[in-house]
């Protein structure tokens, strides 16, 4: 009754191909992000802002550039974090090497150079499949945490080589990263980085690259036969997710956590941004945000419940319990809807488009 | 020069000019490769039989390990521990098959894959729970004396370990090929449905299959126990038995093995004689580069199925 | 796609809402510190005894005195599992509770250490990293609100070299020898190597780096190489799992156990016990003394084992972390006393338990009264020095407990404040920080 789309007549191609066609989508997008940009920094205390909210969009984005590479390319990668830290230390040693540069500039440098070594990374997915290649990706992973934690020069000779964020402003006395920034500015500052770079995503789905993408994944030898490259496809696959995950690592390096050493990018790092699009759901940008919410929010939700509810529990018995429920839930997610929450989601619109009749 | 030096020259001048240290590195690395492979074995069965990567299979070694410890340290005898610990891992295989793997029968490899994962936080949870995060001692008499045999070190435990992963490997091997419920595993690894259809009860081999690897996985987990004490970093065993599983192929018990010498030798010999040039600690990713390198000219493993793409 | 975000925000929101009601829970005249712990995850072992100590001093002091100045401590515990974004959650989470928000952090590791500095400055919540953290903190100027007492890993790294030297008839003899490091390949094992490279141009020994890769589970290549070069002395800068492998191998190769000092995140229970019989001799740096022999703990034993019951078992009272727990409450709480002289005797806030660190001095007497002697040694902070000149002991493990070997050693001062300041006012260079004129700070 109210999500219909009785009415609407699309009068031009554009209208036709707009990515919300339904009038109420759209209008619900700008809700959105209208809370998120006013709503949010006016009501959210320091911690639901730095420590909620801007893990949670720093992991949207990589979960995003994840997705890219593995949910619509089909090119299942572990290497993640690794990229995420090449992200992380090319902005250091550019911002510290040239101090004088936008922290915007310097985030997209080092989204190149992210994307550079992730293309390097990427040729042996042109003979090798599935999980051979998720394992092989762990090579790059392992080899550049490695190579972080061992050449000083990347941490400029300091001597617990640690990279902490010197304070850059985006514009004027706006300082987003270091002691002095606000809170509300770092996290508009990660919101727009992150609504931005979504928007290109989408775009980028929806379009010939997007749609060779889901070619190679869903057979790519007859993307092949029918003309798609597998190698510029591959490899622009992995360039442009190691753009989005190298961006992500630097935000979360000078944004969230503001002094970060290699190991903060370690394996495990991978494995949870690829628990995040399988929950949220492969091949869909919804999803990356919705598995990079359960993922961030539900842990501090378990942790923070018993507490809320009045039981004083022991912390590791909190933390263990905990750790169950997530797995039970992971498991009974994927019982329910094996596509992820960004089916449950699409199935919810669906049946929305019939309430409250029944067919 | 010194960096172009230091990769082709003095490595190899290193290993001529003692041998004996050569022998002991290499030796050494055999053996700590097949403590890697009691660990792939797991793997292995799981994938074999079942279809699934399981992600568990470190925590399932770690849980086995704490139930045998915990049993131990309770008074129970050696024996009664072990056979008791069997049973607590075929109770969590029927649990697991019941509960994960009906409702997602014939569901895609990669959601099977995510179940596990969170099988691994659930038994992580729940073993820190019952037994808590301390770490135990585990001995049960294996000798750790140092051999010396001509000149060259070798680590009486370490070959205790290389005999019980032969003879399980020889055990399983006789399971697989010369009893019916080793054909009818391997029938199921081919093809669930094809499977199905002549008879054999998915069910019941699911949980045969993680069952015996529960117990793979506690036999791992004695060693490891035995080797580290037995605590919560013993599951992050199975991130140094994953490249013995790309090497080996992940469908192949055999692959394992030699997969796991393969990795064990490399990964020592690397960091003892080329680590130096990159300022040490490389066998984390060695191991991995080196599968990667056999990847590329054989893509299913050494010994792994060959798939062949339809269009 | 952002409609998942609102709704998601909207029971964020009210979960929130809950939460903020049960922050007064807390009554008007108490002292909050939060406990940054980790009793769950890979480096629990370590973990726990250490949150016992520390938690059962508190409840010692609140039962035998009523607090510090008629001011109850109250805690609350949140667990970080060593993961530095937990262990921001947790700091943030906590810090704003109890009438007057947190006195101090505690970060417990060197990672979440580098994580806080800079929040905590901008909320001026001192952090204390006791033992562990960034050496060059001791460097108060720059880092007005982080504290390194009572010694750096710098000045354990020295004062193991004395005890070496000492071992070998003098600091001359070391010319010609060789002396290896195992460390574990993070941050927290890279920290004593400047100050080892430096002293090895000094005094003129070889020395020798054996990486290891976290976590440290396989290590035989590197024990072959150490028994193929030989060092002479070998200090080990592990944590977790590492340290009783690397005890293990190197009795499987046959290493003098003797010449094997650890640092003392190397040096405890849970390190050696795994190893067995092969630990036996091992050596370890500390800082305080270990055992139930003093009074302080003979008192947690008897108002709070005695009484209630503490948060671990008799038996473990007394072990290496257990009193480092202690010691680490003891430092605070004589921080809080101390603020108290000046700000009156009431809840404190961060910034006024600030001023109490930098003028916390320890003198032998207070350490009698404290019923910590042989437990402590005498510290004195200052706007300068927020390390406090503590000094090192070098202890062995016998298979059932741990004996001093050494008398207590002070480090060379000199020089280890000039490199703390060296590597401090590069930081500040590098931040864009302006050091405090410590004459002018009261």
């Amino acid at each position: 009754m109210l999500y219909r789309e009785v009415g609407q007549f699309k009068v031009s191609y554009a209208a036709d191909q707009a990515i919300f066609p339904i009038v109420q989508d759209r209008w619900l997008m700008l809700a959105a992000l209208a809370a998120a940009y006013l709503v949010i920094p006016a009501v959210g205390s320091e911690y639901w802002l730095l420590t909620i909210m801007i893990p949670f969009l720093v992991y949207a984005l990589a979960a995003l550039g994840l997705n890219l590479l593995t949910g619509y390319a089909g090119q299942v990668s572990l290497g993640t974090g690794g990229f995420m830290a090449v992200g992380a230390f090319a902005t250091y040693k550019l911002t510290t090497l040239f101090p004088g540069l936008n922290i915007i500039l310097v985030l997209l440098l080092a989204g190149v150079i992210a994307a550079l070594v992730g293309t390097l990374f990427g040729f042996p997915s042109l003979r090798i499949k599935g999980f051979y290649l998720a394992v092989a990706t762990l090579a790059a992973q392992f080899f550049l945490i490695w190579m972080f934690n061992k050449f000083p020069w990347f941490y400029n000779y300091s001597a617990s080589g640690v990279i902490s964020a010197p304070p850059r402003a985006v514009f004027g006395q706006v300082y987003v990263t270091g002691a002095e920034a606000d809170p509300r500015a770092k996290y508009l500052f990660v919101l727009t980085v992150v609504v931005l770079l979504a928007l290109a995503a989408k775009g980028l789905v929806r379009g010939r690259v997007g749609r060779a993408w889901m070619a190679i994944r869903d057979m790519d030898v007859a993307a092949e036969i029918i003309g798609i490259r597998p190698l510029r496809t591959k490899l622009l696959a992995f360039a442009l997710s190691s753009f989005y995950c190298g961006i992500a690592g630097a935000m979360w390096a000078f944004i969230y956590t503001s002094a970060v050493e290699a190991s903060a990018f370690e394996i495990e790092r991978s494995f949870q941004i690829l628990f995040m699009i399988i929950i949220g759901g492969l091949g869909s940008i919804l999803g990356s945000f919705l598995g990079a919410a359960f993922i961030v929010l539900l842990p501090i939700f378990l942790d923070n419940a018993p507490r809320l509810a009045g039981f004083e529990i022991p912390v590791n018995l909190v933390t263990n319990l905990q750790s169950m429920v997530f797995g039970a839930l992971i498991v009974f997610f994927l019982i329910v809807e094996p596509n992820g929450l960004a089916r449950l989601w699409a199935i919810g619109k669906e049946k929305l488009r019939l309430w409250p009749f029944p067919h | 020069m010194d960096a172009l030096a230091a990769i082709f020259l003095t490595p190899l001048a290193n290993m001529w000019s003692n041998p004996e240290f050569l022998l002991e590195v290499v030796i050494g690395g055999l053996l700590a490769g097949v403590m890697y492979s009691l660990v792939a074995l797991g793997f292995v069965l799981i994938y074999k039989a079942s279809g699934v990567f399981n992600f568990a299979q470190g925590t399932m070694v770690l849980f086995a390990a704490l139930t045998f410890v915990g049993l131990l340290e309770r008074g129970v005898p050696i024996w009664g521990a072990f056979v008791i610990a069997t049973a607590v891992m075929v109770l969590l295989a029927v649990a697991i098959e019941r509960l994960m793997l009906r409702p997602l029968v014939n569901q895609e490899q990669i959601i099977l894959f995510m179940a596990t994962i969170g099988l691994a936080f659930l038994l992580d949870g729940f073993g820190q729970l019952v037994w808590g995060s301390d770490v135990h001692p585990l001995d049960i008499g294996i000798p750790k004396a140092p051999l010396i045999i001509g000149g060259v070190l070798i680590n009486e435990f370490d070959l205790v370990a290389a005999a019980v992963a032969g003879s399980l490997v020889a055990a399983l091997a006789l399971f697989f090929q010369h009893t019916a419920v080793g054909r009818a595993l391997r029938a199921v690894a081919d093809d669930h449905q094809a499977a199905q259809s002549v008879g054999i009860p998915l069910r019941s081999i699911w949980v045969i299959v993680w069952s015996v690897a529960g117990v793979v996985g506690l036999v791992a987990g004695i060693m490891w126990g035995s080797k580290l004490g037995v605590q919560f970093s013993i599951s992050l065993v199975a991130l140094k038995a994953l490249p013995v599983l790309i090497l080996g192929g992940f469908t192949s018990v055999p692959g394992a093995i030699i997969g796991g010498l393969i990795v064990g030798v490399g990964e020592k010999v690397a960091e003892v004689f080329w680590g130096p040039a990159f300022g040490g600690a490389i066998e984390d990713w060695f191991a991995y580069a080196l599968a990667l390198v056999f990847l590329l000219f054989r893509p299913h493993g050494l010994f792994g199925e060959r798939i062949i793409e339809r269009v | 796609m952002k409609l998942a975000k609102t709704l998601l925000m909207a029971t964020a929101v009210s979960v929130a809402a809950f939460g903020l009601g049960a922050d007064w829970a807390f009554a008007q005249n108490e002292q909050f510190i939060p406990r940054l712990v980790y009793r769950t995850g890979p480096y629990a072992p370590n973990g726990i005894p250490f949150a016992d100590g520390y938690a059962d001093y508190l409840d010692m002091i609140d039962a035998r005195d009523g607090g510090v100045g008629g001011i109850k401590i109250t805690y609350e515990e949140c667990e970080t599992a060593y993961n530095n974004d937990k262990g921001v959650e947790c700091y943030e989470r906590l810090k704003n509770k109890g009438p007057t928000g947190a006195s101090l952090v505690d970060p417990l590791s060197t990672g979440i250490t580098y994580a806080l500095i800079e929040r905590a400055t901008a909320d001026k919540i001192p952090v204390i990293s006791m033992g562990y953290g960034r050496a060059d903190a001791s460097y108060g100027p720059v880092f007005p609100y982080v504290f390194t007492l009572p010694a750096t890993y710098w000045a354990q790294a020295d004062a193991m070299v004395k005890y070496v030297a000492d071992q070998m008839g003098g600091l001359d003899k070391l010319k010609g020898k060789k002396l290896g490091l195992v460390y574990i390949d993070i941050a927290y094992g890279k920290e004593p190597i400047s100050t080892l490279e430096k002293l090895s141009q000094k005094y003129g020994y070889t020395f020798v780096k054996y990486p290891v890769s976290a976590p440290g589970i396989e290590q035989s290549a590197t024990w072959l190489q150490i028994r193929q070069q030989r060092p002479d002395w070998l200090f080990m800068w592990g944590w977790g799992v590492m340290n009783s492998t690397a005890i293990k191998g190197a009795a499987s190769v046959g290493y003098p156990m003797d010449h094997f000092i650890g640092v003392w995140w190397s040096g405890s229970e849970p390190d050696v016990v795994p190893a067995g019989d092969a630990a036996i001799n091992y050596k370890s740096g500390t800082f305080h003394g270990a055992g139930q022999d003093y009074s302080a703990v003979k008192d947690i034993l008897k108002f709070v084992y005695d009484k209630s019951g503490g948060h671990t078992t008799r038996d473990k009272v007394g072990e290496v972390l257990y009193n480092r727990g202690v010691i680490n409450a003891i430092y605070d709480l004589e921080a809080i006393g101390t603020a108290q002289t000046k700000f009156g005797k009431k809840p404190l806030k961060g910034e006024d338990v600030q001023w109490g660190y930098e003028h916390l001095d320890i003198t032998p007497q207070r350490i009698t009264q404290l019923g910590a002697d042989g437990l402590m040694v005498p510290i004195a902070l200052s706007c300068d020095n927020h390390e406090g000149n503590g000094k090192v002991r070098i202890q062995q493990w016998d298979g059932k407990h741990w004996k001093f070997v050494s008398d207590w050693i002070q480090p060379d001062r000199a020089m280890l404040t000039e490199m703390y300041k060296e590597s401090a006012l590069n930081y500040a260079k590098e931040k864009g920080i302006t050091p405090r004129e410590c004459e002018k700070v009261m």
